[in-house]
């Protein structure tokens, strides 16, 4: 019983497929998997935007929406009612092709990216071999879509937005990627489906081999979830569309449906690379305790995947915007060291898995930690002690 | 498979062409990263995974931005030329003719032309990896030293630029 419901949803589709004819199953199948991603996917962006203004709303002492509908959970259809009425504006010296293919540019390749993600128990809707490096590969097609939304506005603040936005994306996809080797390394597979299959158990019966539980796996988790959210321009890393600087950036040109396609993209950027941080360090699916493991796959994964998504509406509401400089010196100097070292650590792990005498395990969470906590404090003693910093001075107008 | 082979190669041909015809230098950069993916899409189609997406990952996710920030500052994204046709233009476009025309003499000459195509390989990415690592060891290495040569070579020039120009 537990079982047929935890593969439910292959199983649907299974029949589904199965009552066409076989001419059409081949193009069938695929046409269901989109079309259950865009739905599921888009569905959670229209939940998250109401959760995002209501979470921000109590973290800034006040109600967020509530007129629309019971506690305002008609919110997210009437703002899309809205945006999909608003009249479409195109500035007259725009690039007016260009300035149409940006968003469609911008939210492709982001779904592209859901394919090759886990979401439960054969959950999946392409296995390649190279999954992680698919989903890099499509996700860096969204920094040409930034740069055309930039470009055809013909705007300077739109430029400059997206010049910041490419500039930030690129520096934050070094440690991104990094952190996900070290993954690689471990698991020894570069399908998503086989980083889950690699973190199934438990040790002592108990505690789940996640990758998160591991030295190596605690920090490139925490570096990981910095750089997404630098990725996904996301605060407190959003000043390439910072209102109050360069108002919005290269959307700034932007109304009516494009503007929520931009909206939409960035949203389900944010999704996917929680995604696929669930799967490389939280065990994607698995249940985190053995003797809840009869729930099935996808109530996890969507558990854990609400749970990051509170956490970047926390950090949203909590954390202050960076300077451009700021933002360069985080990534190049602090991230980029600290994830190399990271990638050492989880070598050296990889490496002494054979250890077998008693405490072989604490031993090895020891010396890794101890790596990784000197780099860390050496660094940035380094960067805080760097000629040129010293105490902040403020000047006011007599 | 066919009809997917002749929509790439259309969408690829379509994009090269376009980035060479195109008047505006940014649109030409667009056009060339719509090539790049077909090419990728090429290489999938082949079975070739890993070719194929860091074909995207290099070509679309690199070299196009490093293009649009090589004509961002130097701002020959702004004047668009007129279209002109000029004798070393005409010229380019004959000797072009010519070097294909050799090239392909050459090939349909030689041997090639009627040997059966062998097996496609069952290439998967641990194979590639394993052969990189044991075999190809010493120019993989290699190859990182030069990068990360060019990479400090970089910002030595970078650090220079600011010492001569004071702040």
């Amino acid at each position: 019983m537990m079982e047929t419901l935890d593969q439910l949803f292959v199983l649907l589709k299974r029949w589904v497929v199965g009552e066409f004819p076989a001419a059409w199953r081949l193009w069938l199948s695929p046409l269901i998997d989109a079309g259950a991603i865009i739905g599921v996917f888009a569905g959670l962006f229209a939940v998250t935007t109401l959760l995002e203004r209501k979470g921000l709303g109590r973290l800034q002492n006040r109600m967020g929406p509530n007129r629309v509908g019971p506690f305002g959970v008609l919110q997210p259809l009437a703002d899309g009612l809205k945006m999909l009425t608003k009249e479409d504006i195109v500035p007259r010296a725009a690039d007016r092709v260009v300035h149409f293919l940006a968003p469609i540019a911008m939210v492709t390749p982001i779904l592209l990216a859901y394919a090759v993600l886990p979401f439960g128990r054969n959950l999946v809707a392409v296995d390649f071999d190279a999954g992680l490096l698919f989903f890099f590969a499509v996700g860096a097609g969204t920094e040409l879509a930034v740069f055309m939304a930039g470009w055809s506005s013909r705007n300077k603040y739109s430029l400059l937005g997206a010049m910041r936005g490419i500039a930030q994306m690129i520096s934050y996809e070094v440690p991104l990627v990094l952190s996900a080797v070290a993954v690689v390394l471990v698991a020894g597979s570069l399908s998503l489906p086989s980083i889950v299959d690699s973190q199934a158990g438990y040790h002592w019966g108990w505690l789940a081999r996640w990758h998160v539980f591991t030295p190596w796996g605690l920090a490139g988790f925490i570096l990981f979830l910095i750089a997404a959210t630098a990725e996904s321009n996301r605060s407190p890393f959003d000043l390439p569309e910072g209102e109050s600087e360069i108002i919005a950036g290269h959307l700034i040109e932007y109304s009516g449906f494009k503007y929520a396609l931009f909206f939409l993209g960035e949203y389900l950027g944010l999704f996917a690379v929680s995604a696929l941080g669930i799967t490389l360090f939280l065990g994607g699916w698995q249940a985190p305790v053995p003797f809840l493991a009869w729930v099935p796959s996808y109530l996890w994964f969507g558990a854990k995947l609400l749970g990051c998504i509170a956490l970047f509406i926390w950090l949203r509401g909590t954390m202050p915007r960076l300077r451009t400089d700021q933002l360069m010196n985080f990534a190049w100097k602090f991230m980029l060291p600290l994830v190399l070292v990271n990638l050492v650590v989880a070598a050296l792990w990889h490496g002494t898995a054979a250890w077998g005498f008693f405490g072989a395990g604490a031993t090895r969470w020891l010396l890794g930690g101890a790596v990784l906590w000197l780099t860390y404090s050496a660094l940035s003693h380094a960067l805080f002690t760097a000629p040129g910093r010293g105490p902040r001075t403020y000047r006011y107008a007599d | 498979m066919e009809t997917a082979f002749y929509v790439l190669a259309a969408v690829t041909v379509a994009g090269a062409v376009a980035a060479m015809a195109l008047p505006r230098l940014v649109h030409c950069t667009l056009c060339l990263a719509v090539a790049f993916v077909g090419l990728a899409g090429h290489f999938l189609l082949l079975g070739a995974e890993f070719v194929s997406f860091a074909q995207v990952l290099v070509y679309v996710g690199a070299v196009a931005i490093l293009v649009v920030f090589a004509m961002l500052l130097t701002r020959s994204a702004d004047a668009p030329p007129a279209w002109v046709v000029s004798r070393p233009g005409l010229l380019g476009v004959g000797v072009a003719v010519l070097v294909f025309g050799c090239l392909a003499a050459t090939v349909a000459g030689s041997g090639l032309a009627g040997r059966e195509a062998p097996p496609a390989p069952e290439v998967t990415v641990k194979a590639l990896g394993e052969r990189l690592m044991a075999e190809y060891v010493v120019p993989l290495e290699v190859v990182g030293l030069l990068l990360t040569a060019a990479l400090i070579g970089a910002v030595i020039l970078a650090l220079e630029d600011r010492a001569k120009g004071g702040t």
